[in-house]
């Protein structure tokens, strides 16, 4: 079999179809999935038990189901109950929900790794609880885990495809229905080749961050 | 640096409520425990205003414990902690001593400030918003007030180029001496001293302890502290405790402590120590 740019051209305008549905989803999954780590992790951190109890059971349970068990349970089951959303949407939603469950442990590591020292020091001067947080502790704290919360961008990139499962076609969604159309692979090839080019400067920016943030 | 400052000045930079030599701390049969280990045994003693006392004795008797419950990183298992008249963490509801409430134990602590051995600045912050942060926040100052106050804290503690400066850029000795300021800006009647010299490289020292024999001598704050550095202890104390095993076993001003202690205990202490 060879390779045949005609192929690649008529691709093309699908192509960027899904290149958007691929962006959309990693750039709002990514915003989902950081803020809703962080009031997971505070949460955890609650002194009622009633706060801390359902946080841990119910991240817990979405860290150690699969990503793609959660997408059809949002696609299909909760709108018998709840709301109904597009398939972007909820793809969108799964993937922040999910990573959110991992970004929490990483928020947490963070909080953990502040040393007691700069909790006695906002006591020692009386500063309140609210700000203790904000501008002591979860400045610090953030510092320090923004190269694994970077690490779990890639990974959410990684796992994009998988919103394709329920009608969210995301570029390799986009690739394997034309590929099956057209009985062609080179689509499958731009759309590989096309992850390395969203990836690999990610992670060079995660890394650049993380020499700017770490003295 | 400091040592030519005008006294006047100074006292009024470090306003306190009139310093009229009542008690200001005063432990009840405070208890404290951790675990089987028995660190405060039914202590009791109190501090006037103005005084500036020295707490020695060997490691694990107590003394830093005694720092961390006024300034309640620790709670006492049994007794009170008075602070003013005020009770530290009770309260007297109907007559009777009840645990107190966040609000209440905040509005004792103001009084109280701080220095740690490990500095504990705000890594986060630069060297002006590590002063300023708890004035502006806790007490309400504006941020022009807030930083007037920092300025001339950090000109009391020589370290007035150093205002844009993160701590990590700063020497242990550095740090430490806006950690001092940093207590300071809160303008507590008490300033506790946990071994603040301790974690320091020994040419660093007397730079730290210059700068405390300076606010001891032209404020009336009164000053609790912990320190191995006798000649400092003798040269600031108004009163030297001597501790063991969670009880004060002498006490009196340090010309008597140092020269012609009356207890064996304290005797082997300081020979081993001078």
């Amino acid at each position: 079999m060879s390779w045949d740019w005609n192929v690649v051209d008529d691709f093309m305008p699908r192509f960027w179809d899904g290149v958007l549905v691929t962006l959309q989803a990693l750039a709002i999954g990514t915003l989902i999935a950081f803020a809703l780590g962080l009031v997971w992790a505070l949460a955890q951190r609650s002194a009622q038990a009633w706060v801390r109890w359902p946080v841990v059971a119910v991240t817990e349970f979405i860290r150690n189901t699969p990503l793609l068990v959660q997408l059809f349970f949002l696609f299909y089951v909760v709108p018998n109950f709840g709301p109904s959303m597009s398939p972007l949407t909820t793809g969108i939603v799964g993937l922040g929900l999910h990573y959110s469950t991992y970004t929490a442990e990483v928020y947490r590591a963070g909080i953990d790794g502040v040393p007691a020292g700069q909790w006695e020091a906002a006591t020692a001067l009386s500063l309140s609880k609210g700000r203790t947080w904000r501008a002591v502790i979860l400045p610090q704290a953030i510092r320090r885990v923004v190269p694994p919360l970077g690490n779990y961008v890639v990974a959410m990139l990684k796992d994009s495809p998988m919103i394709a499962t329920i009608g969210a076609f995301d570029m390799l969604g986009e690739a394997q229905a034309f590929s099956n159309e057209t009985f062609t692979t080179e689509a499958l090839t731009v759309v590989g080749v096309a992850f390395i080019v969203i990836a690999y400067p990610a992670s060079l920016l995660i890394r650049a961050l993380e020499r700017r943030l770490v003295r | 640096m400091s040592a030519d400052t005008n006294p006047a000045e100074n006292t009024e930079l470090l306003a306190n409520p009139p310093v009229d030599g009542s008690e200001l701390i005063r432990f009840d049969k405070v208890t404290k425990r951790f675990g089987d280990n028995t660190v405060l045994d039914r202590l009791d003693f109190s501090v006037d205003s103005g005084k500036h006392v020295t707490l020695i004795g060997p490691s694990g008797s107590g003394k830093t414990t005694i720092l961390r419950l006024l300034m309640t990183l620790t709670e006492p298992d049994e007794g009170t902690i008075r602070v003013g008249g005020d009770y530290l963490t009770h309260e007297e509801r109907n007559g009777k001593l009840v645990r107190a409430g966040e609000k209440h134990i905040r509005e004792v602590r103001k009084n109280i400030g701080m220095v740690f051995q490990q500095f504990n600045l705000f890594p986060n912050m630069k060297v002006l918003r590590n002063i300023t942060e708890a004035p502006v926040t806790v007490l309400g100052l504006s941020k022009d007030e807030a930083e007037q106050r920092a300025r001339d804290l950090l000109e009391l503690v020589g370290l007035t180029e150093h205002i844009d400066k993160y701590p990590t850029q700063l020497s242990g000795g550095q740090q430490q001496r806006v950690a001092i300021a940093r207590a300071l800006a809160m303008r507590p009647q008490v300033l506790l001293l946990d071994e603040v010299t301790s974690a320091l490289d020994p040419e660093l020292v007397a730079g730290v302890l210059d700068v405390l024999r300076d606010i001891a001598r032209t404020t009336d704050i009164t000053m609790l502290c912990v320190t191995h550095e006798m000649s400092f202890a003798r040269d600031i104390s108004d009163q030297v405790l001597m501790f063991d095993s969670g009880r004060v076993i002498e006490s009196g001003p340090p010309e008597k402590i140092f020269s012609e202690p009356e207890q064996e205990r304290t005797r082997e202490f300081l020979s081993a120590v001078l």
